[in-house]
């Protein structure tokens, strides 16, 4: 499963989406988001939600030179953070720019496909799971 | 509040020096909240008592809340100074991306202090502070470059904010705002005018730190409570839809939409500027404030054809809402929405307060049509009711000062009008020009007892649209009950528009989740005391119920409860003395 992306020109760029994935772990803020919104230039010219998209062929494991991202079977990747030597090779990796950093850990922030921040979003930009329109 | 929560943490940033620390102020959250509360205690702290507001002395202070970062519709930044408009407090609030940003960077309120030399702007980066040159941002026609700029040079893009000022601020025009995420604005009392004081051109803040929470399955089960009803409430609904515009043809309805520099209190054009009309017509995008399901922000996409080449287009986005539509659309008499579109573009690219320039403008007009001004005054110019184009020259005289007279109608229609005359039409209220909601006497005392003078302040509107016939005793014991109240919501600096949702046991239980104890009674002690500290700040620099000015056309025009009767209103106004007075011993 993962995050759809069904149309990003409804986002109005509440952030809630990246409250939520925060929130799920008990806390507030927006520290550790595995889910960014940012505008593509401006707020008046739209949003990009940028996510994981659980690749079947995941490019940041591969560049991960510990095995510490494994891929998983229906696409994606698990963190080992005990494997992980935080040498940032799998930002680099990731052309989407999904891999966030933690930097009092020195480690990658990766989603768990978990689909909680799609519940929080209000205006129908993102869904859990395959859907017949979107990205 | 929750040990170790950074909402304790007050930036200090100073100019003069180029230094920054910060300090651990419990003291004043614990006690005050943030938002509104902790802002009143820090600007009586660090503004000199009858300094100069565009002195060294007049402290600029951004303050947000508890709840800011853990649940929707918080996301409101409390500003606070010296007002340059009325020499007495400022205070300004806006959206944006502001609020998460400062929380989110580890701080509950910031204060800049000093002034500098050379254009400067800042970058605040969590817990980093770089001061740096402004001069290649100084100067620059608009505001959206200045944004644009930032948002290449800057980094934290989706989690940071851009404030800054335009040319009204960096010219000292003493209603200039503060313009963030290029769309919302710190609009009132002249806070742009403050940072152009300090060659403080901008202020980037960014910042991703956590927030703690008292019992995270209590905290989880709130926040599904108040998503449920920010996104179901049709009160949200309308905001969504339509968006503030919505109001446009329901005061017009009334008999409240200020009109002709309000010789008129209904507009026969309503129809081609009510928010109906420019969300069929014109609506390009809808966007939000940082962690607000409700998405108000409505931008009109306006499509011009050059002038010099075939099929040449440019497409520009515009903000509008309901205040911006009558200060610039009915009060100037423009009907046209394409004409008062450009115009609320052009002022938005000068960082001016819309309601303020709006309404210096209708009062020339008046001025010059009634012959107490000329042409040599106006710079050749004739201002006339309805006339978009001439306005938009009309606007670049007065924010560049042009002459004797553009730069009095800079200072302020207060101002302007001790010097030129037609007080009687001089529409504003404690110094500040008048905002969009021409009720009746609720509306009326609303702005004049108000601490910020400003409609918000304690709704005054709603009170007329509810009730007729008070008791001079009746209307100011709502306004000021409203008043009081409203100061625990721009503590939590929650949005005024979620303030159905934000009652007082849901304060109670977001509080309780933030660390803080505090039942209804107990919030509304804090209140009391916040607005009274308020009013500590206004009557130690001056302010005084009795040199409370009252412009003569309100009492002869229509407003929803008829004809308002200035006896009634000075009555109201001694209800209200005395309260303060009192409370003051």
């Amino acid at each position: 499963m993962r995050i759809t992306i069904v149309d990003a020109e409804r986002c109005v760029g509440c952030q809630l989406c990246m409250f939520a994935c925060v929130r799920r772990g008990g806390k507030g803020g927006l520290l550790d988001s595995s889910i960014l919104i940012r505008s593509i230039g401006g707020l008046e010219r739209g949003f990009r939600v940028i996510v994981c998209r659980a690749c079947p062929d995941p490019p940041c494991a591969k560049v991960c030179p510990t095995e510490a991202l494994k891929p998983k079977r229906d696409g994606g990747v698990k963190l080992y953070p005990e494997k992980c030597i935080g040498c940032g090779n799998c930002v680099d990796g990731c052309i989407l720019n999904a891999i966030f950093w933690n930097h009092e850990k020195n480690k990658p922030v990766i989603c768990v496909y978990c689909g909680y921040c799609t519940k929080y979003c209000p205006h129908g930009v993102i869904a859990f799971g395959k859907t017949d329109e979107g990205d | 509040m929750i040990k170790h929560d950074s909402l304790s943490n007050v930036l200090y940033i100073d100019l003069s020096k180029r230094e920054f620390y910060t300090k651990e102020r419990s003291d004043i959250f614990d006690k005050y909240l943030g938002g509104s509360g902790a802002a009143i205690k820090l600007l009586q702290e660090e503004c000199k008592t009858n300094c100069d507001p565009f002195s060294p002395d007049n402290p600029i202070i951004f303050s947000v809340g508890p709840i800011t970062g853990l649940f929707p519709l918080a996301s409101k930044v409390v500003a606070m100074f010296k007002s340059p408009l009325t020499f007495n407090l400022g205070e300004s609030h806006a959206g944006g991306r502001s609020a998460i940003a400062i929380r989110s960077a580890g701080y509950g309120a910031i204060v800049i202090k000093g002034e500098s030399e050379t254009p400067i702007y800042i970058s605040v980066e969590d817990n980093d502070v770089h001061f740096k040159d402004g001069s290649a941002l100084w100067g620059m026609r608009s505001t959206y470059t200045v944004g644009r700029v930032l948002r290449q040079s800057e980094r934290g893009s989706g989690t940071r904010t851009i404030m800054r000022i335009g040319k009204a601020g960096e010219k000292l025009v003493r209603y200039a705002g503060l313009t963030t995420e290029t769309y919302r604005h710190f609009g009132r009392l002249g806070l742009g005018a403050v940072f152009g004081s300090k060659k403080l051109k901008a202020l980037v803040i960014s910042g991703r730190s956590s927030i703690p929470v008292k019992n995270s399955k209590k905290y989880k089960e709130l926040y599904d409570q108040i998503y449920d009803d920010a996104t179901k409430s049709a009160v949200m609904r309308k905001y969504h839809d339509i968006g503030t515009a919505v109001n446009v043809s329901r005061l017009n309805e009334i008999s409240a939409l200020p009109t002709y520099n309000l010789q008129y209190s209904k507009f026969d054009a309503v129809d081609n500027i009510s928010g109906e009309k420019l969300a069929e017509e014109y609506l390009g995008r809808r966007i939000a404030c940082g962690h607000c399901p409700v998405a108000c922000i409505h931008i009109a996409a306006l499509r011009v054809p050059y002038e010099d080449e075939k099929y040449f287009f440019k497409t520009t986005m515009i903000p509008y809402d309901y205040e911006l539509i009558y200060a610039l659309g009915s009060m100037l008499g423009i009907g046209y929405p394409n004409g008062l579109l450009k115009i609320i573009e052009l002022v938005e690219a000068y960082g001016a307060d819309a309601m303020s320039t709006g309404v210096c403008m209708a009062y020339a007009t008046e001025m010059f049509e009634k012959g107490k001004i000329s042409e040599k005054d106006t710079a050749g110019l004739k201002p006339k009711f309805g006339n978009w184009n001439t306005y938009m020259k009309f606007l670049k005289n007065m924010i560049e000062r042009k002459n004797k007279f553009y730069d009095a109608l800079a200072n302020g229609v207060e101002y302007a009008s001790k010097i030129y005359g037609g007080k009687e039409f001089a529409l504003a209220f404690g110094g500040l020009e008048m905002p969009g909601y021409n009720t009746g006497p609720g509306g009326y005392v609303g702005y004049l007892i108000g601490a910020r003078h400003s409609h918000l302040d304690n709704a005054g509107y709603d009170v007329d649209q509810k009730h007729k016939d008070l008791s001079p005793d009746a209307l100011v014991g709502k306004l000021i009950a409203e008043e009081e109240w409203r100061q625990i919501l721009s503590s939590l600096v929650v949005c005024f528009f979620s303030r159905g949702i934000y009652k007082p046991e849901i304060v109670q239980d977001c509080l309780a989740a933030a660390g803080f104890d505090l039942d209804k009674d107990a919030q509304l002690g804090v209140a009391k005391e916040i607005l009274n500290e308020k009013f500590k700040f206004k009557y130690r620099e001056g302010f005084s119920f009795d040199k409370l000015r009252l412009p003569e056309r309100i009492f002869k025009v229509d407003t929803l409860r008829g004809k308002v009767k200035k006896d009634y209103i000075r009555k109201c106004l001694a209800v209200a003395d005395n309260y303060y007075k009192q409370n003051k011993k």
